[in-house]
């Protein structure tokens, strides 16, 4: 038998971003013992680099806000393929998650009169997202850790989860091990919240951190949940291009909802061009019209850069295709043309827009003030994830597993609205939270059985026992993933090269298990590596296998072969689970018919 | 594409030493782009902390020709060209491999801190009212992102290694943005003063300087807490104020 360590928790959370700290403090709330499972330090996961906002309809800057308006925002900005109740619930619970905040020692910019300030981002139809400057997401983070250090939760940093143990059908807890030693830790717990994020690792131009890696997505499809949607993988229009050490790098949707335009090299806002249907009555005429809006003015129509990222990353593509990009292949993004506005426009943009200011003055030499910025498509976030009920959050198919934020599926549909990710996984953090809470107190304990365990050591250790110098290496082999996915199933996809795709990942997915590791357990970053290719690899499959099946161009799912959107299709959700073979299958499956109520919100609001 | 030479301490608890590797570097490189080459082709098991590679987090501190820096924000075209870049783990924590060091002390300083605890909302909806000038100052210590440079530099820790009783200027950071938000009533003068041992900090000011977020640490959070423990420690007449408002420590 190998050597582990027993840990015993009613609920365990892996991940500990915003929702796996939020579903944490909830459970703890409810009176569980939680332990919080982090891949890195406490405080450094990718809710970190959130920096836009929070959606929530508190109504602040404009009163005609309410969660209807926000809920038909979401479905419309989705295509229609969201869990509408999620997104309902989402609506209603957004603005007391954002107050609660401030409870716990956030501080959010203030309107005139005191309040929390709103700022119109994509799709959202008045000012909503509630900020601090462009860095909200590490106000959530750290108001949820120093709120969350309190609350009796044990935290176990810099631990990775290779395998979720099962006691027969249920969710039993996780191996892991830890990073400054490699020793196994085995978690034993009647309920798990999976908040691992997303997978934009899988991608070569991403604003991913190096954990993106789709662990949570990996994890919980090798023990029978079901994923969904996962063909839709949001690239957010505005990633750095230039210099490359940067390529990727988000630059906020923040800076077009203070009024940053798109140029392309011929100084023509293209944005103008080609509004799609759906928002044809709610876009501006004129650029005039459109900085009436940035202002305030609440007889004015957004401008078209506030349009969804889906669109605004397709237009920016078809400019550098058409020969009308920028030197480096990508579009302008220009928040300095606003001194022809505002006075003092300098200070205004260093204010409003601080990380930006600093990271271009840093990182590519440019002062966003004075000169425009190169900015192109870059792999964001994954609408696709873990099927869950939308009330409870547990997954549809192994219970005892719960699943929340960007690694749960269902709020976003084809596309996700900027700023829903993190009031996302406020209000579904507190949900998993609460319900693996109320599950683990009404279900029997669980057994953990040695095989499993030390099944599950070896694999994870047999990358060490591998010769490492058999081929190109961990780093190489995940570059070679990422070329694949960035090529073929990346922002334009078409049938031949999805099927390339399909072939190259089973080879890809030989190698890799043939990968060996040089180096010690001790914090050893290759054999990590390693282990994440595992993970990156099932979830490169059911994106390439879901996008192959969706024949068709909606949201973040173009096909070059199907430019359109198909009526058809707009029913349905793509749903995989591990067959009984290990082969991975696919099903379509009808959206649940939305109720007359809600069916009314959506046509009132346009 | 130039070779750039690095040395890179490798090594754990029991000692290490700088290793040579020449990098070819492109254009752009920040260190964190070198070390992750010298990572996928030379020793894939280097040991680094990193995560987000925008000055972000605060994972990927570590000593850059002998500067506390974040790696990940550190341009190699701003560093001299003529000798090779030394890169070091932080010094003022414990090693666990190569570039990675123990900093588990600063989470355990702060868990014990008071927490914050706000007043009664002002609406019935649980919000409150504040006022963007009132809260422009904490604002500024909330853009901290726990690089830990600052405990780093600080040499009441670095040279002095007084851990057990010196909270560092991170802390005091954390303190301050507590103590100056507007609907926080904790009272940590009285802690600031005995566990967290801010009277040790004399104001060189090296933790200002190394902040990459550029917080005034000094001069906007650690001085105006000495003043505060100094009024209401040694002021007879805020002593008695605070008696009477039944608030005193």
């Amino acid at each position: 038998m190998t050597q582990h360590q027993v840990l015993e928790y009613d609920v365990v959370v892996i991940g500990a971003g915003g929702a796996g700290l939020r579903a944490a403090i909830e459970a703890a709330a409810k009176g569980a013992s939680v332990g919080l499972i982090c891949k890195s330090l406490l405080g450094k996961a990718h809710t970190v680099m959130a920096e836009g906002g929070v959606a929530a309809a508190l109504a602040n800057v404009d009163d005609r806000d309410s969660w209807k308006v926000h809920f038909a925002d979401t479905m419309r900005g989705g295509h229609y393929l969201n869990a509408w109740r999620m997104a309902e619930l989402h609506a209603q619970e957004a603005p007391e998650r954002v107050r609660e905040l401030e409870g716990w020692g956030a501080i959010m910019d203030r309107t005139p009169d005191g309040l929390i300030n709103q700022r119109n981002f994509g799709g959202h139809a008045y000012p909503r997202l509630a900020h601090v400057g462009d860095r909200t997401g590490l106000e959530m983070i750290r108001t949820l850790q120093d709120h969350g250090i309190h609350e009796g939760i044990d935290v176990h940093m810099e631990v990775t989860v290779s395998k979720l143990l099962m006691d027969g059908g249920r969710c039993a807890g996780a191996l892991a091990y830890d990073r400054e030693r490699g020793r196994f830790k085995a978690f034993k717990a009647k309920a798990v919240v999976m908040a691992t994020g997303g997978i934009g690792r899988a991608f070569l131009v991403t604003s991913n951190s190096w954990e993106y890696t789709g662990d949570g997505h990996a994890l919980a499809y090798h023990v029978g949940a079901e994923l969904v949607d996962m063909e839709f993988v949001q690239f957010h229009p505005t990633g750095m291009v230039w210099p490359p050490s940067v390529r990727g790098i988000l630059v906020t949707e923040g800076v077009r909802g203070e009024g940053g335009i798109l140029k392309n090299s011929e100084g023509r806002r293209f944005m103008f061009e080609d509004i799609p249907p759906l928002y044809k009555e709610s876009t501006a005429d004129t650029p005039e019209e459109g900085w009436r809006y940035v202002v305030g003015d609440r007889e004015a129509r957004r401008p078209p850069e506030l349009l969804t990222r889906d669109h605004v990353a397709r237009k920016i593509v078809k400019e550098v295709q058409e020969g009308r990009g920028s030197p480096h292949g990508g579009a302008f993004l220009d928040i300095a043309w606003i001194k022809e506005h505002i006075k003092d426009s300098e200070d205004h943009i260093k204010k409003k827009l601080p990380s930006m200011y600093h990271q271009f003055k840093e990182l590519a030499g440019i002062d966003i003030t004075k000169e425009p910025m190169e900015v192109g498509p870059t792999t964001h976030y994954a609408m696709g994830g873990i099927r869950v009920d939308p009330d409870s959050q547990m997954s549809t198919t192994v219970p005892g597993l719960f699943a929340a934020g960007e690694c749960a599926a269902g709020l976003h549909g084809a596309n996700r609205l900027g700023g829903n990710s993190l009031s996302d996984l406020l209000v579904f953090g507190k949900r998993a939270g609460e319900y693996a809470a109320e599950f683990a107190a009404g279900n029997t304990p669980v057994h953990l059985q040695d095989e499993q365990i030390d099944l599950a050591v070896q694999e994870a250790l047999s990358p060490l026992e591998r010769d490492p110098g058999a081929d190109v290496g961990p780093y190489r082999l995940q570059y070679e993933l990422q070329h694949l996915m960035q090529d073929k199933a990346g922002i334009a996809r078409e049938e031949g090269g999805l099927t390339e795709a399909l072939n190259e990942l089973q080879e890809l997915k030989t190698r890799a298990q043939a990968m060996g590791a040089g180096g010690s357990r001790e914090y050893n970053p290759g054999w990590h590596t390693t282990l994440d290719l595992q993970s990156l690899l099932t979830v490169a499959e059911a994106v390439v296998m879901a996008s192959q099946a969706r024949k068709e161009s909606r949201g973040a799912h173009s096909r070059l072969d199907y430019l359109d959107k198909d009526p058809e299709w707009g029913t349905v959700n793509l749903v995989l689970k591990k067959g009984h073979d290990g082969e991975m299958e696919l099903r379509r499956e009808v959206i649940p018919e939305i109720p007359e109520e809600l069916q009314k919100i959506i046509e009132e609001q346009g | 594409m130039k070779t750039t030479t690095f040395k890179v301490w490798q090594g754990n608890s029991d000692g290490g030493e700088l290793k040579t590797y020449e990098v070819e570097v492109d254009q752009g490189y920040v260190v964190l782009d070198a070390i992750h080459r010298i990572q996928a082709e030379q020793a894939n098991d280097l040991a680094v902390r990193w995560n987000c590679k925008a000055g972000k987090c605060g994972s990927c501190s570590a000593e850059v020709n002998g500067s506390p820096k974040l790696m990940c924000m550190t341009r190699i075209d701003e560093l001299p060209a003529d000798k090779p870049i030394t890169v070091e783990p932080m010094r003022t924590f414990p090693v666990v491999k190569d570039l990675v060091t123990d900093v588990s002390w600063n989470y355990e300083v702060k868990a014990s801190i008071k927490r914050f605890s706000p007043k009664t909302a002002d609406h019935e909806d649980g919000s409150w009212d504040m006022d963007q000038y009132d809260v422009e100052r904490p604002q500024e210590f909330r853009k901290c992102i726990e690089c830990f440079l600052c405990q780093d530099v600080c040499h009441v820790l670095r040279d002095h290694q007084l851990h057990d009783r010196f909270a560092g200027p991170r802390h005091y950071v954390y303190v301050a943005n507590m103590e100056m938000n507007p609907i926080d009533t904790g009272d940590r003068v009285a802690e600031l003063r005995e566990e967290l041992g801010i009277g040790y900090c004399n104001i060189t000011k090296c933790c200002t300087k190394v902040c990459p977020e550029g917080i005034t640490i000094t001069d906007n959070a650690i001085i105006p807490l000495k003043e505060r423990v100094v009024d209401q420690s040694y002021d007879p007449l805020a002593r008695l104020i605070k008696l009477v408002k039944g608030s005193g420590d």
